[in-house]
């Protein structure tokens, strides 16, 4: 128990030192180390957790580490993982902050800000890919509402400008009125 | 901060009153904030520089771009520049409390039920649907972003961006190998056109 603990704490402590960037920029580090580093979650429980997090408040790695903490150890797994989650912003922002005020100077910090940009959009379009394949790309075969509902959403998003969270609920509504139907009309 | 120019004279004496104010505000806007940790960092200005004329307009953008320079979630950096503003340490602590409280309470209840609600007819089939949808949201964003990356017509940029996509999908090289290199590369390349634009003004 401590053991995992002290390995939640250790896992979320990287996933809040290297994430730069803001909004989904923890995504792909979440997932390294929750799924492929510790087997914590498996792919649908992380996609799930990924829309979970859409719909509720909050950072994402705030909320992961919340839920991933209690899942495999109960509320000290997800005080541990929370507490490793936000100690590098903490010590870094402060020590920026205090930089900051005496030389009033960001430029290497925004410097290197800028180069990581295109690798986080990069990492973001792997871990989008990692949760899109998977859904389409089922044991049973190619599953073809998972494309019509991802292709309707993006028209919808890019098209129509209607919101995230409307958007994922009418996906949503959508798969549990066709499977309601399937389920009564044989 | 203390020492900076700002006005500070509506900041209240009392330093209790403004721990309070801190946490009540990091708590409120966190538990009603949906849309990302940009949206949080706007409203954090518009209450501690609209509304109680705590900090002046200049040094919050100042503040801001301190949170979006550090890693970690934007809403807690942004949390935490303004209670260091405010109140130092004991602002910090409690600033941080109150924007974790609301996420670490929602998502303890949510992987609670978590069980229950894999085995739920219902919400299995919502979330089944709502996951392409998620995927359409992610790929959407990544669009918009990465078009961005292309528009800055900076090739090196450009570059970065296909070798992370390629060390990543390709090579599976670890997240964290990656960021750390591009973040060197960044110091590097920071630093000597710095340099260069120093040589500049010497001539």
């Amino acid at each position: 128990m401590v053991k995992t603990c002290f390995e939640l704490f250790l896992s979320f402590l990287k996933i809040g030192a290297f994430s730069f960037g803001g909004g989904y920029a923890a995504m792909p580090l979440i997932q390294s180390q929750v799924i492929d580093r510790y087997g914590w979650l498996s792919t649908k429980d992380f996609t799930d957790l990924v829309t979970i997090s859409q719909m509720t408040p909050g950072p994402i790695a705030v909320n992961a580490a919340s839920f991933v903490g209690n899942l495999v150890a109960g509320i000290p797994g997800a005080i541990s993982a929370t507490l490793g989650v936000i100690l590098p912003s903490c010590i870094f922002v402060t020590l920026l902050a205090y930089l900051y005020n005496r030389y009033r100077n960001l430029t290497i910090m925004q410097g290197i800000l800028g180069f990581l940009r295109p690798t986080v959009v990069a990492l973001i379009f792997v871990a989008g890919l990692d949760i899109l394949l998977p859904a389409i790309f089922t044991a049973g075969g190619t599953d073809v509402r998972v494309v019509i509902y991802f292709a309707a959403a993006l028209a919808a998003l890019r098209k129509f400008k209607i919101g995230p969270i409307q958007v994922m609920v009418a996906c949503g509504a959508a798969e549990l009125a066709v499977q309601t139907i399937l389920k009564f009309v044989p | 901060m203390e020492d900076h120019n700002t006005d500070m004279s509506k900041l209240p004496r009392n330093r209790r009153a403004v721990l309070k104010q801190l946490f009540f505000a990091t708590l409120y806007l966190s538990a009603f904030t949906f849309g990302g940790g940009y949206v949080i960092v706007t409203l954090l200005k518009r209450k501690f520089v609209d509304e109680l004329h705590w900090i002046d307009e200049k040094e919050m953008l100042d503040l801001v771009a301190i949170a979006q320079s550090s890693p970690g979630a934007i809403a807690v950096n942004g949390s935490i520049v303004v209670g260091y503003k405010l109140a130092g340490i004991p602002g910090v602590v409690v600033s941080v409390l109150g924007a974790i409280l609301p996420p670490f309470v929602i998502l303890t209840a949510i992987s609670f039920f978590y069980d229950a609600f894999k085995r739920s007819f219902v919400v299995q089939a919502m979330l089944r649907g709502m996951n392409a949808g998620v995927a359409a949201v992610i790929i959407s964003v990544v669009f918009d972003m990465g078009m961005g990356v292309v528009k800055s017509r900076d090739g090196l940029l450009i570059a970065v961006m296909i070798a992370a996509f390629a060390l990543n999908y390709f090579l599976r090289v670890n997240v964290i190998w990656i960021i750390l290199m591009t973040a060197a590369l960044g110091a590097f390349v920071t630093i000597a056109r710095g340099r260069r634009e120093k040589g500049k003004e010497a001539e």
